[in-house]
């Protein structure tokens, strides 16, 4: 048990060692820019539990780009969002939706 | 999955460490990051997610714990615990594989790229974080340091021990005194914070003391954040309880009649005196020679938090010398961590460093114990003013206090602790 243990041990670090660093550079930065939601969506958009912030992870990418819409032109009325939501171009909040899309809940 | 696999790799690392007694802070990393804070945590952990648990971090910090200083306010009002605002360093490794070095820089070499220990170790890296937080320009008020080390005059300004003191001392004043705070000029850590903390003490008055009175003695000329909002709420709710005094720059406090003198106000006594000093950069960020702005500030090149001063060591947070409208908050620094961690992440792995960073800020302020105000921005960066620039139109305050952004700015700390540190 022990040993076997060790010895996959020995093969992920081999694995960590030989594999790239970072994803290419435009994920990167997607994931950079999806990050700014984090602070009160959660990381990578996991809530905490009974968070009364919604997550975003998983979230259908035509759902978040109608509802950051509807928050900039005032249809879908808010606390803060609509004030955060018209800080980001339509290409940013795209790219922002994608990215929670492809999240796991 | 992929990353679950990353993970459990980099935890099991960790645990083999410990498994075969190696020391536990290593002699060379890829990424140091010096202090724990909302900037300094979230860089160690987004640097570890980022670079898909490749890159390896030491954070080096004191403590075993983060204290919150937001929501910090709530335990003087007495709404909350010093318990509910803390959370443990040691998720940070045992989800994220971030080495935690418990101890503190004494010296940076940006020459040798090494940081040195209080403890005696050297460490070195390829990239440097510095979010040292604010340090306290003590001069600034004669008096101050020796009443505040003799746990007589606090600032209570960095959440922790001062802050469960501060509230033992409000508690323990009789009916009738008066509880004076005295607020430095802008810039300092968290603009609305002492607007806040003077709405929780006048809260607590208002149902136990309620004859006791808040005192505001503010070295600038009015209230620096959310001005309306504050004084329409104390003017409606705390009259006779709370009073503001601007134009008060404290220069001196008499901890024998526990008073504090201004540079051109009469004095004032009171039974709690409550005093904030004047704010520099953490004192590691001051002894390396990165805050070049006035010997206070760092200067950084904001597309990556990049010293101007030193090659590869970033500085952050609090310590930043900050772009129009950004403040220093908690989550600013959080803010700036993702930045960095994507650019220092960039730069290891030779790839572009983000052309067009974005930064937001949201700062919930409670008015008493159910009732809050925030203000709130975004900013991006923009490429021919080197800078990050509030986006127009975008940003603002609440209309008035609400229950409902209460119970966001509950939710807002506990997920961002949880962004933060876990």
């Amino acid at each position: 048990m022990k040993k076997r243990w060790f010895l996959s041990l020995f093969l992920l670090t081999g694995f960590v060692q030989s594999a790239a660093l970072a994803q290419d550079a435009n994920a990167l930065h997607a994931r950079a820019l999806a990050a700014t939601c984090a602070n009160c969506h959660g990381t990578d958009g996991r809530t905490v539990e009974g968070s009364a912030v919604p997550p975003l992870a998983g979230m259908s990418p035509d759902y978040m780009v109608k509802q950051m819409a509807a928050f900039k032109n005032g249809s879908r009325p808010a606390t803060v969002m609509h004030q955060l939501a018209k800080g980001y171009t339509d290409q940013q909040v795209a790219l922002v939706a994608a990215y929670f899309a492809n999240i796991k809940r | 999955m992929k990353r679950r696999s990353f993970v459990q790799a980099s935890v099991a690392l960790g645990t083999l460490g410990s498994l075969v007694g190696c020391a536990t802070i290593p002699d060379k990393a890829k990424v140091v990051v010096i202090g724990g804070g909302y900037g300094g945590a979230t860089a160690a952990k987004y640097v570890r997610m980022m670079s898909n648990y490749m890159i390896d971090v030491v954070l080096v910090e004191p403590n075993d714990n983060f204290v919150s200083c937001p929501i910090s306010n709530l335990v003087l009002g007495g709404y909350k615990s010093i318990g509910d605002i803390t959370t443990p360093y040691d998720n940070l490794r045992s989800k994220h594989g971030v080495i935690h070095a418990k101890d503190r820089v004494t010296r940076i070499d940006a020459a040798k790229k090494t940081v040195t220990l209080a403890g005696g170790s050297t460490i070195t890296y390829d990239k440097l974080i510095v979010s040292p937080g604010v340090d306290f320009m003590w001069g600034s008020v004669e008096g101050l340091q020796a009443a505040n080390a003799a746990g007589q005059i606090l600032h209570s300004w960095k959440a922790g021990p001062e802050t469960v003191a501060l509230r033992k001392q409000l508690e323990a004043m009789p009916d009738g005194g008066v509880y004076a705070l005295s607020v430095p000029l802008a810039p300092y850590r968290c603009p609305p914070g002492p607007y806040e903390r003077a709405s929780q003490v006048a809260s607590y008055f208002k149902t136990h003391k309620p004859r006791s009175k808040v005192l505001i003695l503010d070295a600038n000329p009015d209230v620096t954040s959310k001005g309306p909002l504050f004084k329409k709420f104390w003017a409606e709710n705390y009259k006779g309880t709370l009073e503001f005094r601007g134009n008060h720059k404290a220069v001196a406090v008499d901890a024998k009649t526990n008073t504090v003198k201004f540079e051109t106000a009469d004095d004032v006594k009171a039974s709690v005196l409550n005093v904030i000093p004047s704010m520099s950069a953490g004192s590691i960020a001051m002894d390396a020679g990165l805050a070049n702005v006035n010997n206070r500030w760092c200067a950084v090149d904001y597309l990556s938090f990049e010293s101007k001063v030193a090659r590869d060591v970033h500085v952050i947070g609090d310590s930043v010398l900050a772009s129009p409208g950004m403040p220093k908050s908690g989550h600013m620094a959080n803010s700036h961590g993702k930045v960095v961690a994507a650019a220092v992440v960039a730069q290891l792995s030779g790839l572009a460093v983000n052309p067009q960073p974005m930064l937001t800020n949201t700062c919930y302020s409670f008015v008493n114990d159910k009732l809050v105000v925030h203000v709130a921005s975004v900013h991006r960066y923009e490429s021919d003013k080197k800078d990050f620039i509030p986006v127009a139109g975008s940003g603002g305050v609440s209309p008035g206090p609400s229950e409902l952004e209460g119970v966001y700015a509950w939710n807002w700390a506990r997920n961002i602790w949880s962004d933060t540190l876990l």
